[in-house]
């Protein structure tokens, strides 16, 4: 256990001894009667202006770690050993007057939804100022520091958003009035748990950025937690890889991700599609089985049992934390074969693809939808013009409200369109109303919806969910149902077990299966994919994508895949469509879109992606955030945001057309192609 | 796990291994039985429908036998509740007046609950003007007190067993209606229904296979809600005299009968009955709360 001392030197900044440190920290949680281990033998140091990262999955600890710092613990929960010193501080040690004084003047805290952190019945600029009049300061001058604060965190009129109430701001602003908040005591440990996970890329980026720039002038440490490895690589000096309640793994950021020395971390980052990898060139690789179940008493190693190498003392005694070098540390006894590890899922998978750009299999014009919200005309959609083409993978990207689900679900029949507009399957007039399509129809166009717990009855076993459709779409029956059930079954890598079981009894990645196998049930021809893995954790994720993969090469089916994450798209999609606005502003090959030159917005949302290559292409950044439906603005309807927008004036006045620049590549904007791609060379905005 | 190029690739180890996560979950059974409220509530409501069942043969005395010598006994050995002024068992007829009230006021809830749900599954997945509709006409009776539109409807169409039933039961089902619409909508806002919509399934399937399900937890405490008011609503109609006819033994029609004499200070022929109501209700209410706070949790 010593080693692990070892990895504090690299606590750096100046300042007197480290701002924050955790000594073989264990937390227990009392569920009926009995002690469960949450987090076991805890060490690290985070210095002075230093910005410490925690990743993991969901269930690792890593909330519970931020709670145990601020004694937030829930009743049931206590540090059962170990030690924590804040700023020298045991807040373990403190009363109620001097633990409140801790949480309001050292350590301030930002959660995952800015929305709950903000009391909604208080105007936003009086909470932030109470944070003030705390420290002593009296009512006006606190709203005055409070209106500098918010300028502080780039809210351009700070003077109209301290007069409105929480749900009035945006999730964008509303964390950055969090930030303001947590801010404002100027802390010496700023804790951030998700902060961006429930905002959109484009404005991630741009509370990200934020953060980094207070913390250099605030002078502030930052634990920063996330699931997200790459927005991680971007934010912190160090890491740690927590991994269920140990941490198995530390060290610099960037040595950690480009050259992993735990199995779990090295299984973790090949999971994630990198180096613009695409489905072609080599499947995900896999981590197989499940987190122990919380409060285990494994002897060995708790990742022996998912761990390719493994060996015999892995499983009978726990290891200690190795030092790799004075800023590295790993819990495995085979850190130095770690780069060598042998993948769980084959790399060459031959896939057949069944692709024929000939022929459109859907082809979609002029689809336009308007909703009427409270007597105004939200337009989710104006004039859709797009082909789908039969055993691609047409990929659909864009900031949520810029209709991608809308699109979806006109495609689907789930609502329908204005009038005038053509969907078309197979050259035919597909029926509004799924209600009213013939069951050709019905079994040609299926979907996998994003949430699973959402999608699929609680109240019916798998079995059910999964027999229901083979019988509707199908129509079999009896012993060639049962047949076509195990089929299913075995190709979406269920068992036959899990037949008996209803889906609260099944893991996340499970579940969707499920729903795959739902979706797949009928022997569909296009299956709409909306956002399939992004209630999953990233090792998750990868299985059900290759699962997807597998499943597009055997069943020739045709997918739409929605998602925000665009190394997901890449990896995936043969074509890609951006929308924004209800509007295409880009559309073709994969690859075409992504090696650019691409239109502005496009080129904003890879800009705003963080990498987990270090290749930070953060050539343009988007303000703001997407305008409302009801109200677009003239012209071409980016023009507000972009930030190459043309000093003629064209663009406000004029909507670009949706144009072929080079074949298959359609593109909708006023920039000639070759100056974009002069443009985004240099890097430079006219 | 080396897959061949081409050939169909096995089964990554996480589905070997898997473990279901919320396997030994309690059910809700076993959360309720861990209730000290839930036991209290669930042992007076079997007291009173062992009465109700076996009554006649738990009863020490006849609840008719009347004896003219024995008229406003109090309460002693021989009569625990002492008698009334025909100089019947008050505790006799206190034990087997819990049938009528059980039955009726259990039958009418059973009504309401049925047309209720049906109504509100309706008005929750169909929407559109069937719930226009419906809305104004459940919030037209739910401005009128329940008590009085039970009379109005008793007096005019006679005061039997059966009337009082279908009248309370009718009045009761809008009231659930409108609790099972707003689980209904809850409901909606699910994709398991837009999945069911693209399997081609009719709307009868969608709302009695797939919703009805879901919303069960809902209807569930809103039954043991309507029945508590049920059997206050039944007591206050046969205390006015409509429903149960002497001489069956009833609580609601014994306090009417006797509460003439009680300043002349035969209390117990009148504050037993109504101990007995008061029991059954808080009994309800028990069991009512802890079931909500066992599906809330």
């Amino acid at each position: 256990m010593t080693a692990a001392d070892t990895t504090t030197a690299a606590g750096t900044g100046g300042g007197t001894g480290p701002a924050v440190t955790v000594e073989q920290m264990d937390v227990t949680y009392k569920v009926r009667g009995q002690d469960r281990l949450a987090l076991r033998d805890i060490s690290f140091q985070i210095g002075r202006n230093e910005s410490y990262g925690l990743v993991g999955e969901s269930g690792s600890g890593k909330s519970t770690v931020a709670l145990a710092l601020t004694r937030y613990l829930p009743r049931n929960g206590r540090v059962s050993a170990g030690s924590i010193r804040i700023n020298g501080i045991d807040p373990l040690a403190l009363g109620n007057t001097s633990l409140r004084e801790l949480r309001a003047r050292t350590v301030s805290m930002v959660y995952q939804e800015p929305g709950r952190a903000l009391n909604p019945s208080i105007k936003v600029g009086r909470q932030i100022a109470e944070v003030y009049e705390i420290a002593g300061l009296d009512r006006k001058s606190a709203l005055e520091r409070s209106e500098a604060m918010l300028r502080k965190v780039q809210i351009s009129d700070p003077g109209r958003v301290m007069e409105r109430y929480p749900h009035q701001l945006s999730g964008g602003m509303a964390q950055r009035a969090v930030i303001a908040m947590a801010l404002a005591a100027e802390p010496s440990l700023l804790i951030l748990d998700e902060p961006t996970t429930a905002l959109d890329v484009t404005v991630e980026a741009e509370v990200l950025d934020l953060v980094a720039a207070l913390r250099d002038e605030f002078d502030t440490s930052v634990l920063f937690i996330s699931h997200n490895l790459a927005v991680i690589a971007k934010m912190c000096d160090r890491v740690g890889v927590l991994y269920a309640g140990e941490l198995i793994e530390e060290g610099v950021a960037r040595e950690v991700f480009d050259q992993p020395r735990h199995p779990y971390t090295v299984g973790l980052l090949r999971c994630i599609p990198r180096r613009g990898q695409r489905k072609d060139n080599g499947r995900l690789d896999t981590i197989p089985g499940f987190l122990p179940p919380p409060g285990h008493s494994l002897t060995g190693c708790i990742f022996a049992a998912r761990c390719p190498i493994a060996e015999e003392r892995c499983r009978t005694a726990a290891p200690p934390a190795f030092a790799i070098s004075p800023t590295r540390s790993s819990r495995c006894y085979l850190h130095e074969q770690t780069p060598d590890l042998p993948r769980n899922t084959p790399v060459n998978v031959e896939l057949v693809s069944h692709r024929d750009a000939a022929t459109a299999i859907v082809r979609v014009q002029g689809l336009s939808k308007t909703f009427d919200s409270r007597g105004e005309a939200v337009k989710a959609l104006v004039g859709v013009d797009l082909s789908i083409e039969r055993g691609e993978t047409l990929g659909l990207v864009g900031e949520s409200g810029s209709g991608k689900t809308t699109l979806a679900r006109a495609l689907l029949g789930l609502i329908a369109p204005d009038e005038g507009s053509i969907v078309e399957l197979d050259s035919r007039p597909l029926e509004a109303d799924a209600r009213r399509r013939p069951r050709e129809q019905l079994k040609a166009l299926q979907i996998v919806f994003q949430n699973p717990d959402s999608a699929l009855n609680r109240r019916h076993t798998v079995r059910r969910l999964i027999s229901r459709p083979i019988a509707r779409l199908a129509g079999l029956s009896g012993a060639r149902l049962r047949e076509r059930l195990a089929d299913l079954v075995t190709s979406v890598r269920l068992e036959e077990r899990h037949l008996a079981l209803r889906p609260s009894q099944l893991s996340g990645g499970l579940k969707q299966r499920v729903a795959i196998a739902r979706a797949f049930a009928g022997g569909p021809r296009i299956v709409v994919c909306d956002e399939p893995t992004s209630a999953l954790d990233v090792s998750v994720q990868a299985a059900i994508l290759n699962l997807l993969v597998d499943l597009q090469a055997k069943e020739q089916v045709t997918y739409l895949f929605i998602s925000h994450d665009l190394g997901l798209v890449r990896y995936l999609s043969d074509r890609i469509a951006v929308l924004y606005l209800g509007r295409v502003m880009e559309l073709g090959p994969a690859e075409t879109v992504f090696a650019g030159p691409h239109h502005p917005y496009t080129e904003a949302l890879l800009s705003a992606v963080p990498s987990l290559d270090g290749l930070h292409t953060e050539r343009i950044r988007l303000s703001g955030e997407i305008p409302s439906a009801a109200d677009p603005p003239s012209g071409c309807v980016f023009h507000t945001r972009c930030p190459r927008r043309l000093p003629t004036g064209i663009c406000e006045s004029t909507e670009p057309p949706l144009l072929e620049v080079a074949p298959g590549h359609l593109m909708s904007c006023h920039i000639p192609l070759d100056e974009l791609r002069t443009l985004q060379d240099t890097g430079q905005a006219p | 796990m080396i897959g061949t190029p081409g050939a169909p690739v096995e089964a990554p180890r996480e589905v070997t291994v898997a473990h279901a996560p919320r396997r030994a979950g309690s059910t809700p059974w076993r959360l309720l039985l861990r209730r000290p409220t839930f036991i209290a509530g669930a042992v007076i409501l079997l007291f009173w429908i062992t009465c109700a069942l076996f009554g006649t043969a738990i009863a020490p005395h006849s609840p008719f036998a009347q004896q003219l010598l024995a008229t406003n006994m109090r309460p002693s050995a021989a009569h625990w509740f002492g008698t009334d002024q025909l100089g019947r068992d008050v505790f006799s007829r206190v034990l087997v007046g819990s049938r009528s009230i059980l039955e009726i006021a259990a039958l009418a809830t059973v009504l309401g609950t049925v047309l209720g749900t049906a109504l509100g599954l309706v008005m929750g997945y169909l929407g559109g003007v069937v719930d226009l509709l419906v809305s104004r006409i459940v919030e037209a009776v739910l401005a009128v007190p329940l008590i009085i539109l039970a009379l109005l409807f008793v007096t005019a169409l006679g005061s039997s067993v059966l009337v009082i039933t279908l009248v309370v039961g009718f009045i009761f089902t809008p009231l659930i209606a409108r609790t099972v619409r707003s689980a209904v909508l809850v409901e909606s806002q699910l994709d398991y229904l837009s999945s069911a919509r693209l399997l081609g399934e009719n709307s009868a399937r969608v709302m009695f296979v797939e919703i009805l399900p879901n919303v069960m937890p809902a209807i569930l405490v809103e039954f043991t809600v309507r029945l508590g008011y049920a059997i206050f609503t039944v007591v206050a109609l046969s205390f006015l005299g409509l429903g149960i006819q002497p001489p069956t033994p009833d609580w609601g029609a014994d306090i009417t009968a006797n509460y003439g004499v009680l300043p002349a200070g035969y209390w117990w022929e009148t504050i037993f009955p109504a101990l007995a109501i008061m029991s059954l209700i808080i009994g309800v209410n028990l069991v009512t709360d802890s079931i909500e706070q066992v599906l809330a949790s």
